[in-house]
């Protein structure tokens, strides 16, 4: 029993610290001073960085999606509809989540990694002794970072899928390039543009604050730092797949 | 409101400044860990230009005093005073202000992987100071010829030797001229004949720059070096010589055991204690 409630406390005790670091973070956002140089190394760790790991990923989503719904299809004849489905699961879902659970293995591990390591060997309180606000010098350039960099990301991810789609629906499946793209672009609702840029923002912030607070808190030296690493990709993962769908819970209903 | 009342008078900042002066002062400070005592009781203080030197046995509280100090930790109970400023109840934001006058050089030396020498020897002058760039630069020259180390500045911490490294902390510590600088075992891990230049490093800012220190450390051999030794500039060159008995007095010693201090003293009565703990400690 005891055990059970420490668990809670433990728990809502991780909750609250997480809160707190995200207050902070926001509250550092809008005051001085801000570490531009930071903010900008950040965006290329985390976006121009990002950015193979992302086109691959897209690419081959984009490919095999159209190989196995044209395999579908084609017991409906629809073979030529391909595009549309490619557009919408890629859009609406496939892009930001994919795009979200590559951030968070490359990104976020890199993250927790990276601040675990500046707690275990003193960097942290060498900071603070120097005078600096860690959450100001790490977390927000970070956080700025996965929140404007996701997007993007999954705006290039969603691009290459499709074109993934339509090389094999050209070469493989044997759909016009005419028929593809015109059907990719009468299915194309508005809605579903903002659902798929509404979400990575969201889902960057995830990542990126999830990581930030794991590597923080890392305590146990070397094995410490393994340990924040694996938990803040876990974290971030489920993290994201669980936003995704509460996040289209509530898009769906506000936007349909 | 809050801001106008944290500053200090021009007649408290010349009792300050004034030699004898306390710079850090811990009255009654305890802390705990859970069920684990650390701290109970503390009381001491450091008087401007002097050395305190805490010693202990591993656990013993040496590295939490210097956290406490610095406002990296609260303590649960006491009051902690540095250069004139009530820390033990002060907000992140308003301690940035008390560790301007503050350096700490960190056990293995805590220095920032992904800079060079020179950028973490003048991180605070960049980073967090309006010093122009030419100015900053110069001093960031200036305390690495100090320590020996100009011609370091472009390496990565990586490519330092475990002395280097500690000598390079130290450098980054004393850039912004602090007040009182606090050593977290600085020699420990190091062969003697580092450690010793190390420790001429310490001697050197505290008597040619009148650097109000506290050590900690639990290697006995550099602590008595420190408190019977002193720097001189002669003909534009320093060196390192033994200190006359006056001086030695400045070198104060304290012995943390199990949270409570156990000894306190000059370096002689240190050595003369009768105390059977600190006769076993010394052997």
């Amino acid at each position: 029993m005891s055990f059970i409630v420490d668990e809670l406390k433990n728990g809502a005790l991780e909750v609250q610290e997480y809160v707190h670091l995200c207050a902070r973070a926001f509250r550092a956002m809008v005051t001085p001073p801000t570490y531009r140089y930071d903010i900008i190394e950040q965006f290329d760790m985390v976006g121009v960085s990002s950015l193979t790991v992302v086109l691959l990923t897209g690419f081959f989503t984009g490919a095999v999606l159209a190989l196995q719904s044209g395999l579908t299809l084609d017991q409906f004849g629809a073979r030529p509809v391909v595009g549309r489905l490619v557009s919408a699961s890629m859009i609406k879902e496939l892009g930001p989540v994919l795009t979200g659970l590559m951030l968070t293995g490359r990104v976020g591990s890199g993250i927790a990694a990276e601040l675990g390591s500046m707690v275990v060997t003193d960097q942290i309180n060498a900071l603070r002794a120097l005078g600096t606000d860690p959450v100001r010098k790490l977390v927000v350039p970070r956080m700025l970072a996965g929140i404007v960099m996701a997007p993007v990301l999954t705006v290039v991810a969603d691009f290459v899928g499709i074109v993934g789609g339509w090389i094999v629906a050209s070469f493989q499946l044997q759909v016009a390039s005419g028929i593809y793209w015109s059907s990719i672009l009468r299915a194309l609702y508005m809605q579903d543009i903002w659902m798929g840029l509404i979400k990575p923002f969201a889902l960057g912030f995830v990542i990126v604050s999830v990581a930030c607070h794991v590597g923080l808190r890392t305590s146990g030296g070397t094995q410490g730092v393994g340990r924040a690493t694996t938990v803040a990709v876990v974290t971030g993962s489920v993290g994201v797949i669980a936003v995704d769908f509460f996040i289209t819970r509530i898009l769906i209903s506000l936007m349909y | 409101m809050a801001e106008k009342s944290r500053e200090r008078s021009s007649a408290a900042q010349e009792v300050l400044d004034a030699p004898g002066a306390p710079v850090v002062v811990f009255d009654h400070v305890s802390l705990a860990f859970d069920e684990k005592v650390i701290l109970k009781d503390v009381s001491f203080t450091l008087i401007s230009g002097h050395t305190k030197i805490i010693l202990g046995a591993s656990g013993a509280g040496k590295s939490v005093t210097l956290k406490i100090i610095l406002g990296l930790l609260a303590a649960d109970g006491g009051v902690v005073w540095v250069n004139g400023e009530r820390v033990d109840q002060l907000a992140e934001e308003d301690m940035m202000k008390v560790r301007a006058d503050l350096g700490m050089v960190f056990q293995e030396g805590a220095l920032f992987d992904s800079l060079t020498v020179r950028e973490n020897v003048g991180y605070r002058l960049y980073e967090e100071s309006d010093m122009p760039l030419p100015v900053a630069d110069r001093r960031v020259e200036e305390v690495l010829g100090f320590i020996g180390l100009g011609e370091f500045m472009d390496r990565m911490p990586s490519e330092l030797s475990g002395g280097q490294r500690r000598r390079v902390a130290i450098a980054r510590a004393m850039a912004s001229k602090p007040k009182i600088l606090l050593y977290d075992e600085p020699t420990t891990g190091l062969d003697p004949i580092t450690a010793t230049t190390v420790d001429d490093e310490i001697i050197k800012l505290r008597d040619l720059e009148n650097v109000s220190s506290i050590v900690v450390t639990h290697q006995l051999r550099d602590a008595f070096y420190l408190a019977t030794h002193t720097a001189v500039k002669e003909n534009g060159t320093i060196r390192v010589v033994p200190a006359d008995a006056q001086k030695a007095e400045q070198a104060e010693f304290m012995m943390l055991r199990d949270g409570f201090i156990a000894f306190e003293g000059d370096a002689d009565e240190l050595r003369h204690s009768e105390d059977e703990y600190l006769k076993k400690f010394l052997s």
